[in-house]
């Protein structure tokens, strides 16, 4: 066999096998043949006796190990402090977890196995590629879902509950931030992402956002990357060019591991933040754990909740999390840190408990209908409440410093916390659209209610 | 002359001090001034930051730079303290001396920092170091504030150091620019053209458009326009110089990255998947380096590259023998099976790393010296850490060439790669020579690992980012030559760094895969193809 033709099958193989990374995004979710027989909904044996079965779908193997298994690790510690004290209706919470290894298909494949098993709830996924690929699992089998990252709106399922953040809730009060004088009246913008769905669409609304506001097409840059980019020596290079002529922001969406050597090339390239802020909306206390901050001082991030929140809620929260890890041995137990989707995950696992005791029973139809104006105060501070109709919370918004020891000094939030709006009012074709789960709508994604009123 | 100057400057410095040293006894800095730096209101931030500015320079200096870098606190008793690692010293009198309590430090943001660095700046302009003068006139030049303008402009006069004199006359035209004096303007207009500073082009272009603030004097009109026109002229320069040199160093890495790959695919023609783990294990003996000079030698911390490279050379250099003698020598001549069996190797490598150092990337910190860029030209800076990067790739091929072609395991080496029975028949035991040159070929990834690990992220997937590239950039050299892949990396980098601006990073990079694909099947033998023997088998 020639050697030339060899080489040329690994490469393919090898870019395939790349390519299976978080890139994959319009695969359509393999439906097997064999569920064909099980298209019906699973019926919901009542098992009122015995454990509660709590699905836990978060991946600890491939790229998204990273960010997610620390998801795993918060999910077992709620869990653990509610069987303390009782468990949920006098029964033990029993979590399953399952390992979807980063892979997308392997999510729904793995959802639906957890729902076969009659998991009561589910609590899982990162990207917002592995949610869109177990999202029809749930939809057909009737699941639930408690989705715990801020994402990029556009979508409301009936069978999910979104405890991160919609755009409205991250980055519009962002851009908007950067563009008051307080943070530094930005007249122009790049707008810099890897290419996947989450970038690309937020990407989109804030494009329009940024135009209702006024500003012209030529201040605004829109730039991508593949996947694993490392080499942001022409993008930087480009960013200053244009930062030249006017005060500029970097809205960045670049996914974790890429946002090392972008932050590096900017220091390097002697663009400090106060020249150039970059607001960030995927970097976190979990992601600066693992680099070097230097290069990041006085950059900054939005999220609904930092570490550094000063509140007895959050020194709670903090200091149970610690125990935690100490307790079970995690790796690196001094260092680990709590960030936003952490908060998330504790706020959506408690809010179902408390739901689920509200409706008396487990039922799937029955809680999710107490989940809906459930409210529970969060380690923010703020008395954060389930929005009755769209399935979102409300949520307060923090912008903050990135600082030397990988901390966040929080320079900005709001008054309160900010209702949801999954379907974002500045894209045309979005704007007249509802989400609300309540009579007569009961639609995610429609412009006129489903049902008449009786 | 340079005496002259000198002597000037010195006078004028101790004039300085001297009237500040008078004016002494309202020089001094209030702690109440200090402590409301820390206000929420940004107003009063500013206010208080004037107000420490005017005090003495000597001791305003010190107190606004440790503002910004972070360095400033305030103790329980309400003393504000400059901690720099780990001495105090009284912010309001310059006295060292021992905080009562818990030091909280006062963080500056951005706005409170960008107008901090500014003051900064116009104290510097007074520091008796020309390089410190010439520093903070083109931070001042960059985006002029009027305050600055007006102190530069009271300084220029003084100035004794030519570089630090553009800057000032810069900094002043950028001001003038906007002027109502038309005399003024043309004068500007002239020397932002002359400066060739191209971040100019873009606001004096817009000055020619019709609108509001346009510029109406036909002979200003006439100066600005041929100051863009030479602008772009010289942007266009930039722009491909830039591009060459990024490619340059895109070529570089790519290059350093599947050099390994080039001895232990091109020339053993074994398929090793297992490659991209050899240079993430170098990245980890750099982190491991790293972490035993931070724990047993912290005073030369910044020379723990210099441990890092023999360490990840001989650390993966061993793990490749260890490989060679276990797996690979078992599979010559079944490419299949070896595509396999190291692939599955390469999972191994990476789990077990992921258990050892958890699946969480490890900080490996660039040293001090690393840090920062050489400016080529305006908004042309070529990062230390990328220059560090092609001067060690040079020194890593000069390695491999003198091995390959000045040493006897170089010369066995190159015998059994053309013709192994004869090379066994003349007395080579090819089994050894194949052991080395795994050996050497792994080594040589992980001395790529370490210039990796400056570059970008340290985990266990890093081997699987450059693993595709490092294949395309053998293959496209031509199996089995070393030259091939040198020029195979460079041209890919350059091409890249070309073809970025144009079709942007995505698109550029598919363009590049297909170019590659095709190139390939109209030569599937690569660039430099080997002749003889070889060549058939």
């Amino acid at each position: 066999m020639n050697l030339g033709q060899i080489t040329l099958a690994v490469l393919f193989a090898g870019a395939s096998f790349a390519c299976k990374g978080p890139g994959a995004e319009n695969a359509e979710p393999k439906a097997s043949a064999t569920t064909e027989a099980l298209a019906a909904p699973v019926p919901n044996k009542q098992d009122n006796t015995g454990p509660i079965k709590v699905g836990i779908l978060h991946s600890l193997s491939g790229t998204m190990a990273i960010s997610e298994t620390s998801l795993k690790d918060v999910a077992l510690m709620t869990i653990e402090s509610i069987n303390k004290k009782g468990g949920v209706l006098g029964r033990k919470l029993e979590p399953i977890v399952v390992d979807p290894a980063s892979n997308w298909p392997l999510f729904a494949e793995k959802s639906r196995e957890l729902i076969q098993k009659n998991v009561a709830v589910v609590f899982g996924c990162w990207t917002s590629v592995s949610r869109k690929s177990v999202l029809p699992v749930f939809e057909e089998l009737n699941g639930l879902l408690f989705y715990p990252v801020q994402y990029e709106g556009e979508e409301s399922s009936r069978n999910v509950f979104y405890t991160g953040a919609a755009p409205n809730q991250q980055a519009i009060p962002a851009v908007e931030y950067l563009m008051s004088a307080a943070g530094g009246g930005a007249k122009r913008w790049v707008l810099l992402g890897t290419d996947y769905v989450y970038p690309r669409t937020t990407n989109k609304i804030l494009r329009y956002f940024l135009k209702e506001k006024g500003v012209a097409e030529e201040d605004i840059l829109e730039k991508y990357t593949p996947f694993g980019h490392t080499d942001y020596q022409t993008i930087v290079a480009d960013i200053k060019k244009f930062a030249a002529a006017k005060r500029t922001a970097v809205v960045s969406t670049i996914n974790g591991d890429s946002n090392v050597p972008f932050y590096k090339e900017l220091g390097n390239q002697g663009l400090k933040a106060t020249d150039v802020p970059v607001v960030a909306f995927s970097v976190g206390e979990e992601e600066l754990r693992g680099i070097d901050t230097k290069p990041l001082q006085g950059h900054l991030a939005a999220w609904n909740y930092f570490m550094s929140i000063d509140t007895p809620e959050n020194a709670k929260f903090i200091e149970e999390w610690k125990a935690y890890v100490k307790a079970n041995n995690l790796p690196d137990a001094d260092k680990r840190v709590t960030n936003d989707p952490m908060e998330a995950t504790y706020i959506g696992i408690k809010m179902w408990a408390q739901a689920a005791e509200q409706a008396g029973t487990t039922d799937i139809n029955a809680v999710r209908q107490a989940v809906a104006g459930q409210s529970l105060k969060a380690p923010s501070g703020f008395e954060i409440v389930m929005d009755g109709k769209n399935h979102h919370l409300h949520k307060p918004v923090y912008i903050g410093e990135i600082q030397g020891n990988g901390q966040f000094h929080i320079v900005w939030k709001t008054e309160g916390p900010v209702r949801a709006e999954p379907w974002s009012r500045y894209v045309p074709e979005s704007k007249s659209k509802v989400a609300d789960w309540s009579f007569p709508w009961l639609c995610g994604n429609c412009e006129a209610a489903k049902h008449q009123t009786f | 002359m340079q005496t002259i100057h000198r002597i000037l400057i010195a006078a004028i410095f101790t004039l300085c001090m001297q009237s500040s040293m008078l004016a002494r006894a309202q020089g001094m800095v209030e702690v109440q001034t200090v402590q409301r730096l820390g206000s929420a209101n940004a107003d009063d931030v500013k206010r208080a930051i004037g107000e420490i500015a005017r005090a003495d320079p000597g001791l305003s200096l010190p107190l606004l730079e440790a503002f910004s870098a972070g360095k400033l606190g305030i103790d329980e008793q309400a003393t504000a303290w400059i901690q720099d690692s780990g001495v105090l010293t009284r912010a309001t009198d310059g006295v060292p001396g021992k905080a009562s309590g818990h030091v909280r430090t006062i963080l500056a943001d951005n706005q409170t920092r960008r107008h901090l660095d500014e003051a900064i700046s116009r104290l510097r302009l007074r520091s008796p170091n020309p390089a410190i003068r010439r520093a903070a006139s083109a931070e001042i030049a960059h985006h002029p504030e009027p305050e600055s303008v007006d102190i530069l402009r009271e300084l220029i006069g003084h100035e004794p150091d030519l570089q630090a004199r553009e800057q000032m006359r810069l900094a002043i035209a950028k001001s003038d620019i906007q002027s109502n004096d038309r005399e003024k303007r043309l004068a500007a207009a002239r020397v932002i053209g002359e400066s060739g500073d191209i971040s100019m082009r873009e606001p004096l272009a817009a000055l020619l458009l019709p609108g509001e603030g346009c510029e109406r004097d036909p002979a200003v009109k006439k100066a600005i326009r041929s100051a863009v026109s030479a602008m772009e002229w010289q942007e266009l320069k930039i722009r491909t110089l830039a591009n060459l040199i990024y490619g340059l160093s895109l070529g570089s890495v790519l290059l350093l990255a599947a050099l390994g790959l080039a001895i232990t695919f091109g020339l053993m023609k074994v398929i090793n998947m297992a490659h991209g783990e050899m240079l993430m294990l170098g990245a980890y003996s750099t982190y491991l380096s790293q972490t035993a000079f931070v724990k047993y030698a912290p005073r030369w911390l910044g020379l723990y590259l210099v441990v890092a490279v023999p360490l990840a050379f001989m650390l993966t250099a061993a793990l490749g023998l260890l490989l060679e003698r276990l797996v690979v020598r078992r599979l010559y001549g079944r490419p299949l099976e070896t595509l396999l069996a190291t692939w599955g190797l390469s999972l191994i490598l990476i789990q077990a790393t992921r258990t050892m150092f958890g699946a969480q990337n490890v900080t490996v910190a660039s040293p001090e010296w690393l840090a920062g860029g050489w400016e080529l030209m305006p908004t042309v800076v070529i990062p230390y850490s990328r220059v560090l990067v092609l001067g060690f790739t040079c020194v890593v091929v000069s390695f491999v060439w003198y091995i390959l072609q000045r040493t006897s395991l170089g010369l066995k080496l190159r015998a059994v790669t053309q013709n192994r029975e004869m090379a066994a028949s003349l007395g080579i035991n090819t089994e050894r020579i194949d052991a080395w040159t795994f050996a050497l070929g792994s080594g040589v990834a992980g001395l790529g690992g370490v210039a990796l690990s400056q570059l970008g992220n340290v985990g266990p997937e890093l081997g699987q980012q450059h693993i595709i590239d490092s294949f395309m950039v053998v293959v496209l050299g031509g199996v089995g030559n070393i030259v091939g892949s040198i020029v195979g990396a460079i041209g890919l980098g350059v091409a890249a760094k070309f073809l970025e601006p144009a079709a942007g990073a995505v698109l550029g990079k598919i363009a590049i895969l297909v170019a590659i694909i095709l190139f390939i099947q109209w030569r599937p033998q690569g660039l430099f193809a080997l002749k003889g023997r070889a060549q058939e088998s």
